[in-house]
């Protein structure tokens, strides 16, 4: 199989989606001359020219509410957003126009768009270019979250989202974009919207995450004790209840690994449900394993403990499964 | 009474290529402003309205110089650009009064006003949304190599946010076939220009991103028609943007809740006296278009179709419970899909 970045994956979305639907547009800051800033659209603009292939300004409310219009009239735009925080300064043509397109409408017009953002921490961006954010587009209504986690995934997500006749959220972990995979990338390859992939079978405990989250759970899983069942949710809304509530019926334990703070991670939701959902497969409390409620910090030693590592996941899923009760967080020993 | 209900969207727009049903569109929105204020007293109203009696000279004016296949982005300041536009009277007071004749079937209400087959998205009430969404409208019609042209409706109050800055450079820098239609009518919510804004006429800020920049008298229908007719009619030809400012006032304050006590003492009677439908109603009387007791008859016409618009609206069934759920997305069409 060949091996694939998986920013080149990204590309090969972006480059089938355009080469099969005249609709496809991509917009965004440097995405035409110079290829894009991670190099995601390279070779599109000599390929697709300049009226599909669009560099904008630096001015994100603009020209992703561009997108939304274009969307509104018939078009497939994909928005690029080079950090996933310069979304903040558009947020209201996502979340309060497109998202509402259809329904305003009563179904006679609809904003299918897809924003692409890079995100996450762990190269040392510093904390207005590290975050997930993916709270700021969970709950609004009308509106699609995934999170890719790898080459295959990020082209299996990214082509069902831009075939979506509603708004995606594709967010794309700056991490992996580097990390080469094995990809046999077929150009009708699709990951439908919502499905949960189950990454590694396990017994004792179902350990739930995205991103950039999914190597480092299997990792963990290698490392721990427990038999550990891993489950890349891949779309955060809407989310596969049935595969998780599935899993948790089996394992009787639930932990989440989540790339967000504690206060405003997707666990919260999704912890909420199961426990409803599989109360009485429950045999120890749902347990999340999540960022500390504070910003990224720079420098690289706390940057790593910041985020939970291999060893950390390991030790946090074998003290639930070992005690039965849900282990303390980092930072509550070290405060 | 005029048919103005039983006509189609696309029907009503078409026939404002007379002259005289340009007057009776004017008269209808001033109309319908005036019966919702009443409709709200009696509680059939929900929520706010923000009324535009004063400024029908620059829906009508806008409406008659565009296609149906163009694209308008409204503002919450919408009635009458909706009824100029082709929206039936009963369309707009049926979402108004939250009913299932609605435009958008009593889920949008006042400030959410949509007609896809005249090219209305919807109406947005956040103040500078539609101008992005207008490049967009501009790069599809583009895209799909047809003429179209997109045209965003904001006030004077969202010359001053962000929206309106990176829409204008943006549309410029790629020659966009959009006009930005600035309705400068002295009020930003409850604030006087001169209070927010360091110029009193929007259109020099057009310097800025190398386009023209026109001003043109909001309460003359015949100005802004010809306005509008140019500044379409460049970008049509590929020639970009355009940021077309039209002066005229509101005559009501920003929303049901203000009263407006922050005008100047005079300034209504001022604006009153340039009253654009009196204008425009004189300047048809010069041309003999409009005989002697015309108006008065258009008038009753007029308000016979609203009052029979407004009979209809309150007789309509509420929206179904069911419908709360539906057309959130694609796979929740919902009962009317």
């Amino acid at each position: 199989m060949p091996k694939l970045r998986m920013r080149q994956a990204v590309l090969q979305a972006l480059d089938d989606a355009l080469a099969e639907d005249e609709r496809v547009i991509v917009l965004g800051e440097d995405v035409a001359v110079a290829g894009g800033p991670f190099k995601c659209t390279d070779g599109l603009l000599a390929k697709y020219g300049a009226d599909r292939i669009i560099d904008t300004p630096i001015s994100e409310m603009g020209f992703l509410g561009a997108a939304v219009g274009a969307a509104v009239c018939g078009l497939r735009p994909v928005v690029e957003i080079m950090f996933v925080e310069f979304a903040g300064v558009a947020l209201d043509q996502l979340t309060t126009q497109a998202a509402t397109m259809r329904y305003l409408s009563r179904g006679r017009l609809a904003a299918p768009l897809v924003v692409r953002a890079s995100a996450g921490a762990g190269q040392g961006f510093g904390c207005q270019h590290s975050q997930m954010l993916d709270h700021w587009f969970r709950g609004t209504p009308g509106l699609k979250l995934c999170v890719a986690s790898g080459g295959r995934t990020a082209y299996g997500l990214l082509r069902s989202a831009i075939d979506d006749p509603d708004p995606v959220v594709v967010l794309e972990p700056r991490l992996l974009y580097g990390v080469l995979e094995e990809v046999d990338i077929d150009r009708g390859y699709r990951i439908p919207l919502g499905s949960a992939e189950t990454v590694k079978k396990g017994r004792d405990v179902t350990l739930l995450t995205v991103g950039a989250g999914v190597r480092i759970a299997v990792e963990a899983a290698a490392a721990a004790n427990a038999d550990v069942e891993v489950i890349d949710l891949l779309s955060l809304a809407p989310w596969d209840k049935a595969a998780v509530a599935e899993s948790v019926g089996r394992t009787g334990r639930l932990v989440t690994l989540e790339e967000a703070t504690a206060g405003g991670g997707w666990g919260g939701e999704v912890v909420a449900t199961i426990a409803a959902a599989a109360f009485g497969a429950l045999v120890a409390p749902p347990h999340r394993i999540t960022l500390p409620d504070a910003p990224v910090p720079y420098n690289g030693d706390l940057e790593a403990r910041y985020l939970p590592s291999a060893a950390y996941v390991a030790e946090q899923v074998d003290a639930l499964v070992k005690r039965g009760r849900a282990p303390r967080p980092w930072w509550r020993e070290v405060a | 009474m005029r048919p103005a209900n039983a006509m189609s969207p696309t029907a009503r727009r078409a026939i404002l290529s007379d002259r005289l049903e340009q007057l009776v569109r004017m008269i209808e929105i001033r109309t319908v402003e005036e019966r919702i204020q009443k409709l709200y007293v009696d509680g059939e109203v929900r929520g706010s309205t923000h009324l535009c009696s004063g400024q029908e000279a620059v829906c009508v004016g806008l409406a008659r110089a565009t296609r149906v296949d163009d694209v308008v982005a409204c503002t919450y300041r919408g009635h009458g650009h909706a009824l100029a536009l082709g929206l039936t009277p009963l369309q707009l007071i049926g979402e108004i009064c939250g009913r299932t004749v609605g435009c958008a079937g009593g889920l949008g209400g006042s400030m959410h006003l949509v007609e896809p087959d005249v090219g209305l998205l919807p109406t947005a009430a956040i103040v500078g949304a539609g101008l992005p969404l207008a490049c967009g409208a501009a790069i599809a019609a583009r895209v799909k190599r047809t003429d179209g042209v997109a045209i965003a409706v904001f006030g004077d109050g969202a010359a001053n946010i962000g929206a309106f800055h990176e829409s204008l450079n943006f549309a410029a820098i790629r020659a966009l076939p959009v006009v930005f239609l600035c309705e400068n009518n002295l009020y930003g919510e409850y604030s006087r220009i001169n209070l927010t804004t360091p110029v009193e006429e929007i259109s020099v800020r057009a310097a800025g991103y190398a386009m023209p920049g026109v001003v043109v008298d909001g309460q003359d229908v015949d100005a802004v028609g010809a306005a509008v007719t140019t500044a379409v009619e460049r970008a049509r030809a590929g020639q970009g943007p355009t940021l077309l400012e039209t002066m005229t006032y509101r005559y009501s304050g920003h929303s049901r809740s203000d009263p407006a006590t922050y005008r100047r003492l005079g300034e209504l009677d001022e604006w009153l006296k340039r009253d654009p439908i009196v204008l425009f109603a004189q300047k048809l009387t010069d041309e003999g278009v409009l005989a002697k007791g015309d108006l008065d008859r258009l008038r009753d016409e007029v308000k016979d179709s609203v009052e029979q618009a407004v009979g209809e609206v309150l007789a309509a069934p509420q929206p179904a419970r069911i419908e709360i759920l539906s057309h959130v997305t694609a796979n929740q069409p919902g009962p009317q899909a």
